[in-house]
């Protein structure tokens, strides 16, 4: 990694399974920076340009763009990859049932370090990969906000990643060109971001229920820092969950009441999953919601779900994230009443059953309380994020008093004999933490002792999850049981293990590979970087200059086509020669270098054509939006996706 | 898992190259992070070897060290100071979850100053010490006859009765575990006064017996787990 950047902004990012955000800290409050649509949130989604079979790099869209692929170009798209980061492939077979991923045939895998890769088109791509096309987007928006690059970042996981998850994460923003200052556990986040204006004392649970994980940690604050106490959750556990629940359904009944099995068919799939999230959404406000779906051989589904029928419906899930609250009081060893504040983060968060539930759990009504849910759920984490960003960066004085002391969610431990576990870092331990073991010889002469390293709280090897077989290699020919190895474990402030071993006896250092059971080697990522060359600043200021005159390309061609619209003649002569001018000046700097320029003479036409946008507004749509620019306007119809929008611009010097 | 005792030399600081005392996170003379220092956990914060801690104090002590030595303080630091960083960090978790929790805290304090311990309290966490030679001598008779009862009211789980007698009985053993274990705290306690006030003698004696009380309570807590277990099941 290059040497650590010093001025540059620190942003953070909140990585999620269904929507993604990045936030800085605007002076001492923490904001999210939107995209070029003007959205907060940009989906998790990417797709394949059907266009990129020229084998070179492959072009990429992320977002709301590739979200509308999904139903054109299915086999192109791929979403909540989150649910994919860190896992082997044996252990993403229930995924497959429900989620069209569509994974390569093994090939070229390697013995012991079997990343899937997932096939879109012809390409292949690991977990990681398709992150950091997410991760680049963010990047981007975050550059083209402030006119600067962005090199460094905080990336949110949920807290009961383990390690292989944490280390993918860390990987994606790698490919994606950015040093991963920190990785910070999302229920933590976000209770740096409710921590930020309340210097308070006490013990708050973070009830974290996003698109596709659980998380709950409880935290108590004490003089600015915040001690986490216990952690727990499912990192297979969210709204996509009950999408899946109302899916299944609908699928039985078309195949039962019109003889239609749309299992096969991807598109028609992604529609229904469509009208299974919008009928979830609306259950949070109204008391029933429709599907009315045309089937591709003519028919209609139709059909009610009264909240009432949902709620049962989605009982089993929710009640999934009662046993590892329960467990995390017992582990912070408090009861319900000793917690002061509940904060309430992740979409899933909105459905009323969900409040009742926690409610329940931590006995608010009883005692007058209600749950904290002042910050927009989607935000919160990316808020928090960004505040850490801060605390990082180390350069403001909001959050200079401010220290976050997390755990590691799950024990570390080695296999030993006869498959049992001996625990070595127990979970809920503060992080960064380290335990030393000796390690010795069973044969006369021996050299190397495998070591294999588990996760997870299971008394076998075999139930826990594995992390790492590595060998200590090198050590001095004695008799067997006389060398003394001693071994290092070091779990560090990103949840990620490292390990460094050395033989007593010789004072020999003893070489180890590490070799991770599931992950990509240190050359495999290197390899898959994006843009190799995306920190240097003459990069960096042509791909600000291709992006202008894109823009500048765009506004062009809609005011070349202006006169074929009605609305042009209504224009007085002066309104349509202002036009023309402000063209000929764009036209006169587009072919040059000095990318505000262009900009500024895109923004001057953008400004001469917005009462010829109104106009073509009030004819086009009855419902007209005024007061937008011809740009925005068009956005509005449905057509260019790339036009400058009014909340994203950055600053120009 | 202890460390190994480093004499106390002087070593250079790295910055302002002033010898300081090795047991210190920062060189006390321009406040630079140093590297891990080779003194027991007592030592990182300032303590000598105890058994009854100030733990009000302790987490203070924890806070502030805790905002100096961090990594997030470190995050834009250069190599060796981020490495240092991480390495004090973790040295200060570790010794602060040994001490702030009073078994661990006895456990490790006994094995600083060469006493066997019997089985590593953190380490693995096996089911239930069937091995007789174990049970306490005064126990014998209520642990066969607990042992007994465990298994029958498995066996009558496993075929979906419940017997209330039979739950009355296990909970009252729970209960009268539950005291013993608190009794052997109690004389922990006894045990960590004689040892903080010194002397020699009075030291190994109490030295003695408090490994012996350990190893009452691993016995005596893993009882309770197992009835706890089989009661909740």
């Amino acid at each position: 990694m290059a040497e650590s950047n010093l001025t540059g902004r620190v942003v953070g990012i909140d990585l999620g399974t269904t929507n993604s955000l990045v936030a800085y800290m605007q002076g001492d409050a923490p904001v999210v920076i939107p995209g070029v649509d003007g959205s907060n949130l940009v989906p998790s989604v990417v797709a394949l340009d059907p266009v990129a079979a020229d084998g070179g790099r492959p072009t990429v869209t992320v977002g709301n763009g590739a979200r509308k692929a999904l139903i054109e170009t299915p086999e192109l798209v791929i979403y909540s990859v989150k649910r994919l980061m860190g896992r082997g492939l044996e252990e993403i077979h229930d995924e497959l049932k429900l989620f069209p991923f569509r994974l390569a045939e093994d090939e070229d895998g390697e013995q012991g370090n079997v990343v899937p890769r997932i096939k879109l088109g012809e390409m292949r791509f690991t977990p990681p990969e398709i992150s950091a096309y997410i991760l680049r987007q963010l990047k981007r928006n975050a550059e083209r906000f402030f006119g600067a690059p962005v090199t460094q970042a905080v990336i949110t996981v949920p807290a009961y990643f383990n390690d292989a998850q944490r280390q993918a994460t860390k990987d994606a923003g790698r490919m994606a060109g950015l040093e991963v200052l920190r990785l910070v556990n999302e229920p933590t986040a976000a209770a740096l971001a409710y921590g930020l204006d309340r210097a308070k004392e006490g013990t708050i649970a973070v009830y974290d229920f996003g698109g596709g994980t659980f998380d709950i940690s409880i935290l108590k604050l004490r003089d600015g820092i915040f001690e986490v106490q216990s952690t727990n959750g499912d990192t297979h556990l969210g709204g996509d969950d009950i999408d899946n629940l109302l899916l299944t359904i609908a699928l039985d009944e078309i195949h039962a009441e019109h003889g239609v099995d749309l299992r096969g068919h991807a598109s028609a799939v992604q529609a229904l999953r469509k009208a299974a999230m919008d009928a979830k959404i609306s259950l949070s406000t109204e008391d029933a919601a429709r599907f009315d779906i045309e089937l591709p051989n003519g028919d209609r589904y139709q059909r009610e779900i009264p909240r009432a029928v949902f709620e049962v419906l989605i009982e089993p899930v929710l009640e999934r994230t009662a046993g590892p609250c329960k467990q995390a009081l017992t582990d912070a060893g408090i009861t319900p009443e000793q917690v002061d504040e509940v904060v309430l983060v992740g979409g899933s968060t909105r459905i009323p059953a969900v409040r009742q539930l926690v409610d329940d759990l931590f006995h608010l009504a009883a005692r007058g309380k209600k749950p904290h849910i002042e910050l927009n759920p989607d935000e919160v984490v990316a808020l928090g994020a960004a505040v850490q960003a801060d605390i990082l960066a180390g350069a403001s004085k909001t959050t200079e008093e401010m220290l976050l002391l997390d755990v590691t969610p799950l024990s570390l431990g080695i296999e030993a004999l006869g498959g049992t576990v001996a625990r070595i870092i127990q979970r809920n331990s503060t992080i960064p933490a380290s335990a030393t073991e000796h390690f010795t010889t069973g044969v006369e002469g021996q050299t190397n002792v495998a070591i294999h390293v588990v996760q997870g709280e299971r008394e076998l090897a075999a139930d826990c999850r594995s992390l790492a077989r590595f060998d200590l290699k090198g050590i001095p020919p004695m008799s067997a049981g006389l060398p003394r190895i001693e071994v290092k474990f070091l779990i560090d402030a990103d949840g990620i293990l490292k390990v460094t071993a050395r033989e007593q006896r010789s004072g020999q250092a003893a070489k180890i590979e590490v070799k991770p059971t599931y992950g990509l080697t240190d050359e495999q990522v290197e390899s898959m970087i994006l843009d190799s060359f995306d920190h240097a600043e003459e990069d960096f200021a042509a791909r600000l200059l291709i992006e202008a005159r894109n823009e500048a390309e765009t506004i062009l061609t809609l005011v070349e086509r202006a006169p074929e619209n009605p609305a042009w003649n209504q224009l007085t002569d002066d309104e349509q020669a202002a036009i023309a001018a402000a063209r000929d000046r764009l036209v006169a700097v587009k072919g040059g270098t000095d990318q505000s320029a262009i900009r500024e003479a895109t923004l001057a036409l953008d400004r001469t054509t917005q009462r010829f946008a109104e106009l073509m507004m009030d004819a086009a749509v009855t419902t007209a939006i005024r007061g937008k620019t011809m740009d925005a306007a068009d956005e509005d119809l449905g057509e260019a996706i790339n036009a400058p929008h009014p909340m994203a611009q950055a600053e120009f010097k | 898992m202890l460390k190994v005792l480093d004499s106390a030399v002087p070593i250079a600081c790295w910055s302002c190259s002033i010898g300081h005392n090795d047991s210190t996170l920062f060189c006390p003379h321009c406040s630079k992070i140093q590297p891990p220092p080779g003194g027991d956990y007592f030592s990182v914060f300032g303590l000598t070897p105890q058994l009854n801690l100030d733990l009000p104090a302790l987490e203070a002590e924890f806070h502030r060290l805790s905002r100096k030595v961090h990594p997030d303080r470190f995050a834009r630091a250069g190599e060796n100071e981020r490495e240092w960083s991480l390495a004090d960090t973790a040295l200060l978790n570790d010794a602060y979850r040994t001490l702030k929790e009073p078994i661990y805290r006895t456990e490790y304090l006994l094995k600083l100053v060469g006493e066997e311990i019997g089985e590593e309290h953190s380490g693995k966490d096996r089911k239930g010490q069937k091995d007789p030679s174990r049970v306490p001598a005064d126990l014998l008779e209520e642990v066969f006859e607990l042992n007994m009862q465990l298994e029958e009211m498995r066996m009558g789980r496993k075929m979906g009765e419940n017997d209330p007698a039979l739950q009355a009985d296990l909970e009252q053993a729970k209960t009268k575990f539950e005291g013993l274990l608190a009794a052997v705290d109690q004389d922990l306690r006894t045990e960590w006064q004689t040892w903080d006030a010194g002397g020699d003698d009075a030291r190994l004696s109490a030295q003695k017996t408090m490994v012996g009380l350990l190893d009452r309570r691993r016995y005596l807590s893993n009882l309770v787990r197992d009835v706890t277990e089989t009661l909740g099941a």
